[in-house]
Parts: C-alpha cells; structure tokens; sequence
C-alpha cells in the first residue's frame, strides 16, 4: 500500500468516526440540555453535520459515481430539510408553552405583539367570535376562520 | 439566468460531442463552458451569473466552517467543558426584505448550531432568533447582521 492510499483510508476513517461522535454528541445533548428548545440545537445540527460527515465518508470509501452522486443528493436534502423542521418544531414548542412561563431567561419575544401564543391566541377569539356570530346554520362554512 | 442556460447547453453538446453520458463528462463540459463563457463575458454587459455562481459556492464554504466551528462549541457544551448554556430570545432586526433573503437568512441562522430561528413578525422586520449562549443580545444580533446578512445581500443584490 502506498502512501496514498493510508492518506485516503486515514481520512475515510476520520471522517466517519468524526461523524458518529457528533452524532453521539446529538444523543447526549437531548438527554443533557435542560428544555426542549435547546434540546433542538443539540438534535438537529449536530445530528446533521454527524450524518454529513458519515455520508462524505462513504462517498469517498466507494469509488464510484453513483455513490458519489447519492451522497451529494443526501447531503443536499439534509441541509434543506433539516432548517424547515426545526423551525416549525422550534415554533410549535415556542408557541405551545403557557405564555407565561420563562422558556429563556433573556426574551425579546416573550409577551410582544409578534410572540406567536398571543397571537394564537388573538387567532381563536378571533375565530370563536365569527363562529358565535354566525347562526347555525351557516357553521357548515366556517373551515375558514383564520 | 440566460447564461446558465447557455452553460447548460454547452455541457450537454460537450457530453454529445464525447459520446460520454455521465456526471464526468457533464462536469468536465460544464466547467469548459464556464470558462468560454467567462471569456466572452464582456459580451453580456450587466450579468450577474458570475457573481452569483461563485458568491454561492464561497457562501457554501463560509456556511460549512461556521457550522464546523459552532457545532464544537455546541458538542463541547454539551460534553460538560465548554461556555455555560444560558438560553435566550434575541430580536434581530432585518435589512433583507424578499422572501428569498429572508429564507436563506432564517435557514443560515438554524443551521449553524447554538442558533436557531424561531419566528419571524408578520410585518417580516424582524426574525426571532433563539441562541444557546445568550451572554449578551449584542453580540448574538451582531454575529448574525454583519456576518451572515452581510454575507447574503452581497451576494444577492
């Protein structure tokens, strides 16, 4: 074996144990971290970069474009994907909490007028008064009340 | 957009010409007509493709360094030796205003570890960002207005 080959086979193995320490990193953060929204940041981007790291390894160990291809396709979905779902998540678990309880210790949005339990809230009076509003007849049409 | 399209079709007629189908033969045909493009680039007067085409790709590289840099932070935290967790909810004010720079800002921000973008207000001025080290609202407002949305109107506008 030449000297290329150890290069390429040490950076295969970097690569991939790197990639299942962050991805253990991930795990020990859910369990560690103190509430869920910063349980989040442990789960969703180390878990990403975990898998990103796992999948450029096996793109490398396979010589091949076809590997090579799925491997880039893979980590492209990831880095799309993985912000949408955390965001939504982030803003389910945000918006779910009573809304005056201190998810951080530091909040500019907690109470404001853009803090999304208000305006969920402001949403279903909203949405409670038109359909009180409405004789019973009509209630059949009310699927569009926000 | 014409030029990428220009690039497209000179990599298919270098695969055509090669009677070689395959994500080579697309590469190598789409960086020669990269480059016979760039030569004649004083022909499109006003084109951005260019800029765009490698503004992406070093946004890219910056991208993957800060989540490498941040996820350490992150995994050191979490191991128990690295900067205390002290969460916090931090309102940064946005000079992006379509809905494209406001996405990419928003999934920048969730993709670097230690942030992550929690809502954005309906009049879209300002994105909620929640971070791991919140020691100071300044601080975290300024990592993300003048290194990340500068980084995103450079290479959109």
């Amino acid at each position: 074996m030449n000297m290329a080959e150890h290069l390429h086979q040490a950076l295969v193995g970097l690569l991939a144990v790197g990639g299942a320490f962050f991805c253990l990193v991930a795990a020990l953060g859910v369990v560690r971290l103190p509430d869920a929204l910063t349980r989040m940041h442990a789960s969703s981007k180390a878990g990403a970069l975990g898998c990103g790291m796992v999948l450029v390894a096996v793109a490398l160990f396979f010589p091949g474009i076809d590997v090579l291809a799925r491997a880039i396709a893979a980590i492209l979905f990831l880095l799309l994907s993985t912000p949408v779902a955390a965001h939504m998540i982030g803003r389910a678990i945000y918006a779910s909490e009573p809304p005056d309880s201190v998810i951080a210790p530091y909040d500019e949005l907690r109470g404001s007028a853009d803090d999304p339990a208000v305006r969920m809230r402001q949403a279903h009076a909203k949405g409670a008064e038109k359909h009180a509003a409405q004789p019973p007849s009509a209630k059949i049409r009310t699927g569009d009340v926000t | 957009m014409t030029l990428f399209l220009f690039n497209f079709l000179l990599a298919i007629a270098w695969m055509a010409f090669n009677a070689d189908f395959s994500l080579t033969g697309f590469v190598a045909g789409f960086a020669l007509g990269h480059l016979v493009l760039w030569l004649a680039r004083p022909l499109y007067p006003g084109q951005r493709y260019f800029h765009v085409l490698w503004g992406s790709f070093g946004y890219i590289l910056w991208l993957v360094k800060e989540i490498w840099v941040s996820s350490w932070k992150v995994a050191r935290s979490v191991l128990g030796f690295g900067p205390a967790v002290r969460p916090a909810v931090v309102a940064v004010p946005l000079d992006v205003r379509t809905d494209m720079e406001i996405t990419l800002l928003a999934s920048s921000v969730t993709l670097t570890p230690g942030t992550l973008s929690l809502d954005v207000s309906p009049d879209r001025r300002t994105l909620y960002v929640h971070t791991m080290f919140g020691e100071d609202a300044a601080t975290v407002r300024d990592d993300i207005k003048l290194a990340m949305e500068r980084r995103i109107l450079e290479l959109l506008r």
